[in-house]
């Protein structure tokens, strides 16, 4: 009986770890998982590590992949009011795309800042620009080629979101990363 | 005295058939003791009526500036059209101290009419003036504006701009679906035309200083790229193709010249564009934002917004020579579009006063004696544009969430507003004179 328990409890933690993979990673754990279920006879020891060592590996691949294509979906980064340096909590996603184009250098890029509306159209205009240069300077410096960046400032001309609220503002001030034309 | 009303061919090559909506105006505010003046209905010699009541058009006009309070017609105790049929004291009762009277009469065979107008002081019991004027019927708005004008001077003893036109453009539609128009329409927001249409931002008009020609920020190329078009024949073309921003083209107030927004080496500068030799001189240098050029009246010296201390501040630079480049503006949190009145000693800007403030108004700083009036206090005033004879600023702003044109006199006393039926509607740009 007390055994039987304890198996329970273990077969849950074990649950609980693959869901916790489960919430990071997009790709199929059960999958990943199957080999630890067939455990068997015979393989030697030194294979088996090989084996799981193998697995983990393909495991980090896939997580980093996912996380890849995570960051490259994500294409819009906001700024604070008046401010035109990106937040330091999108560098990992904006590295994660200047490597994406550093790999492949045929693909070409259009960064398209945006102001709020409070101020004049101009200088937001302005704002726009070095917002979105600030952007594709991070993305050269990180691999990316000068040639395959576009920026164009839009200003205050095309808000994300209606409203003259601080929620609206904070969504209109960003830069929007798009395929060139 | 007689005159033939000229009227400007203006726009009539319209991109979109689609008239959009008229501007409504709507009196916000005028001064307390604003001078009475009557003005009769103008009789009609002919057989239906003309669209346009000529003697309402002047009416409105007056009261829209806000220093006239002209008398209802229901109070009118005679109805005169001309001279012999003026009684003083009937005007005298009602406390008036002005008449306008007028009649219309067809010229046989045509389109034409004569407007026959006299004008009264109350007070002195003596006309004036009287004046005819001829002109098609379509006309009969533009003679009422001449009218009005012209009233509006003796008075005054300042120029009317009720002849004048404005540029502005309008925005409508769902988030991402949107359609940009530049307009062009009476003073009042009347008789709107749209000059372009387009499915990417439209900014920035500016007239040239002969209302020929209109220049104009268009992403229709999905990069902002300046354009000069004539408004008479609708023709235009691309004059500007730099990497970056281009944007916020004035032409010199001697039409030689057209000054922009380039950002082109790096960061946006102000550059002067010679329109007969298509030289490109660079006016300001630096790393930081350069932008919202004005010229001075000389043509001379050029007013530009720069960020290079933090936060935008107005700048004064020399077009000739270069030189350092003047700051204008100390007391403000931000300071920006500024354009000098007239007297080139007023100037017309955006301000925040403060950090803590948080609203963008319009306000006048005298250079000379560093005071500041603010005009306004609605929160998110953008692009004064001063009527040709320095009596009022249009600007945009926003009203109820939705972008409206307003309008306040350079004392502040007298404020009135253009709102759109449909969309938002933004940054006027008044015309020179016309006529």
């Amino acid at each position: 009986m007390g055994t039987q328990m304890n198996t329970i409890l273990r077969t849950t933690a074990l649950a609980l770890t693959i869901f916790g993979l489960a919430a990071c990673s997009s790709t199929s754990e059960t999958e990943d998982m199957t080999p630890v279920a067939q455990e068997s006879q015979g393989e030697s020891a030194a294979a088996r590590a090989a084996r799981l060592e193998q697995e983990r590996l393909e495991r980090e691949r896939q997580e980093q992949q996912r996380r890849e294509q995570a960051a490259l979906n994500t294409t819009v980064f906001y700024f604070d009011f008046d401010v035109a340096e990106f937040q330091p909590s999108d560098r990992e996603t904006l590295v994660v795309h200047a490597r994406n184009l550093a790999s492949n250098p045929n693909s070409r890029i259009r960064l398209e800042g945006h102001a709020d509306e409070r101020g004049t159209r101009e200088y937001n205009l302005a704002l726009g620009e070095r917002r979105a240069n600030s952007i594709r300077d991070f993305l050269i410096v990180n691999g990316a080629s000068r040639n395959q960046i576009e920026t164009v400032s839009y200003g205050e001309e095309q808000p994300a979101v209606r409203g003259q609220t601080e929620q609206a503002y904070s969504q209109n001030r960003r830069v929007e990363i798009k395929p060139a034309g | 005295m007689m005159r033939k009303v000229m009227t400007l061919v203006l726009g009539l090559l319209v991109w979109n058939a689609a008239q959009a909506a008229e501007l409504n105006i709507e009196i916000t505010r005028g001064v307390d003791n604003p001078i009475p003046i009557a003005i009769v209905p103008f009789t009609w010699g002919g057989g239906l009526p003309p669209d346009e009541d000529v003697a309402q058009i002047i009416a409105n006009n007056l009261e829209q500036v806000g220093e006239f309070r002209p008398l209802p017609r229901a109070n009118m105790l005679s109805l005169p059209d001309e001279e012999a049929e003026v009684f003083y004291r009937d005007w005298r009762i009602l406390a008036q101290q002005y008449l306008v009277i007028g009649k219309i009469n067809p010229v046989p065979g045509g389109q034409m009419v004569e407007v026959q107008w006299e004008f009264f002081d109350i007070n002195r019991e003596r006309k004036v003036m009287g004046e005819v004027l001829t002109g098609s019927i379509s006309q009969l708005r533009d003679i009422a504006h001449e009218i009005s004008d012209v009233v509006y001077e003796q008075i005054t003893a300042r120029r009317g701009a009720f002849s004048t036109k404005i540029m502005y453009v309008s925005a409508e539609g769902d988030i991402g679906d949107m359609t940009y128009r530049l307009h062009l329409a009476d003073y009042d927001g009347r008789r709107s035309q749209v000059l372009l249409e387009s499915p990417e931002p439209i900014m920035s008009p500016a007239w040239s200083p002969d209302a020929s020609q209109i220049a104009y920020v268009s992403f229709e190329t999905d990069l902002p790229r300046i354009y000069i078009q004539t408004l008479a024949t609708g023709e235009r073309r691309q004059v500007t193709n730099f990497s970056g921003i281009n944007s916020s083209p004035v032409w010199s107030p001697d039409g030689s010249k057209l000054a922009m927004v380039l950002s082109k080496d790096g960061s946006p500068d102000i550059y002067v564009l010679d329109l007969a030799t298509d030289q490109l001189r660079r006016l300001t240098d630096h790393p930081r934002a350069e932008t919202e050029p004005a010229w001075s009246m000389d043509s001379q010296s050029v007013l530009f917004s720069s960020d290079r201390t933090g936060q935008p501040q107005i700048y004064k630079v020399d077009v000739n020579g270069g030189g350092f480049p003047e700051r204008l503006t100390f007391d403000c949190f931000y300071c920006a579009k500024g354009q000098f009145l007239p007297d080139g000693v007023k100037l017309v800007h955006i301000r925040r006063a403060t950090r803590q403030d948080n609203s963008y108004s319009v306000a006048i700083l005298n250079v000379e004696t560093s005071r500041v009036i603010t005009l306004t206090d609605t929160a998110l005033d953008e692009s004064p544009s001063v009527a040709p004879n320095g009596s009022m600023i249009m600007f945009g702003t926003t009203y109820n969430g939705r972008g409206v044109l307003d309008a306040v006199s350079i004392d502040g006393r007298v404020k009135f507003r253009l709102p759109s039926p449909q969309g938002d509607v933004r940054e006027p740009s008044w015309s020179p004179y016309l006529n």
